[in-house]
């Protein structure tokens, strides 16, 4: 399985420059495990230490949030894009870290 | 970097409009000029952090993609707290490309924007000049 993988801006000094990669796995977390493979440096760009998506990065299958399908369990077949974008993000104030789940308003309504 | 005023008026007026939350969007355009402005949701919907929403992201994104736009700026307010990226902006400051501007709110009479470089965690104050 593979599937065309578009890699951000910020995100290609990993990646040797490249803006997209082609992947190959049946899921978000396989072709992130590939990419890793390929690019040791990518991992902790995109996964936290528990090997879950990166809170700010937000990645996109076929233009849905995975958050929104099945995370990073969500599965891909040959042919779909994913695309990888962080999010933009700030503030004035509190930790990056403190960005609660429980606080997400992003669903659909 | 060179701002029309009409963009910094309508920053002003959304940050206004949102507070006590904070507002944010962006600024699309070529040659680090901004033509276009995208009101964006704040998906934190809080007095601290910003976080655009993910589906609106992507699709203003992809919208400036086929607009053949570039992303030139970055805003958000602090409703509180001086016009200067936070430790938390630093952080989380993904798009080394675009300039971050920033709208104070502190004195609500005289709200404060300027503009700022954020590129490997350091921050550069970039001169805004209207026009």
């Amino acid at each position: 399985m593979t599937v065309t993988v578009k890699i951000p801006t910020v995100l290609r000094k990993h990646t040797d420059g490249n803006a997209t990669i082609e992947a190959s796995g049946a899921s978000v977390k396989e072709l992130i495990q590939d990419i890793v493979r390929q690019y040791p440096d990518f991992k902790e760009r995109v996964l936290s230490d528990d090997d879950q998506l990166h809170r700010f990065i937000n990645v996109y299958a076929n233009d849905e949030d995975v958050r929104y399908l099945d995370g990073i369990d969500t599965k891909v077949s040959d042919g779909d894009t994913v695309a990888i974008l962080p999010a933009v993000a700030g503030g004035s104030g509190g930790s990056a870290n403190e960005v609660s789940e429980t606080n997400r308003s992003d669903r659909p309504a | 970097m060179k701002l029309e005023r009409r963009f910094a008026d309508a920053i002003i007026e959304q940050a206004l409009a949102e507070q006590p939350n904070e507002a944010c969007g962006l600024l699309a355009g070529n040659d680090g000029i901004a033509t276009r402005i995208f009101k964006m949701t704040n998906a934190e919907r809080s007095p601290v952090l910003y976080r655009m929403e993910p589906a609106e992201q992507l699709r203003v994104f992809n919208e400036m993609d086929e607009a053949g736009l570039e992303l030139v700026a970055i805003y958000h307010s602090h409703t509180r707290s001086p016009a200067y990226p936070s430790s938390t902006d630093v952080q989380l400051a993904y798009y080394p490309e675009a300039a971050y501007l920033i709208v104070s709110l502190r004195d609500i009479e005289q709200p404060e924007l300027r503009g700022f470089r954020i590129v490997d965690g350091k921050v550069e104050e970039v001169e805004l000049e209207y026009e």
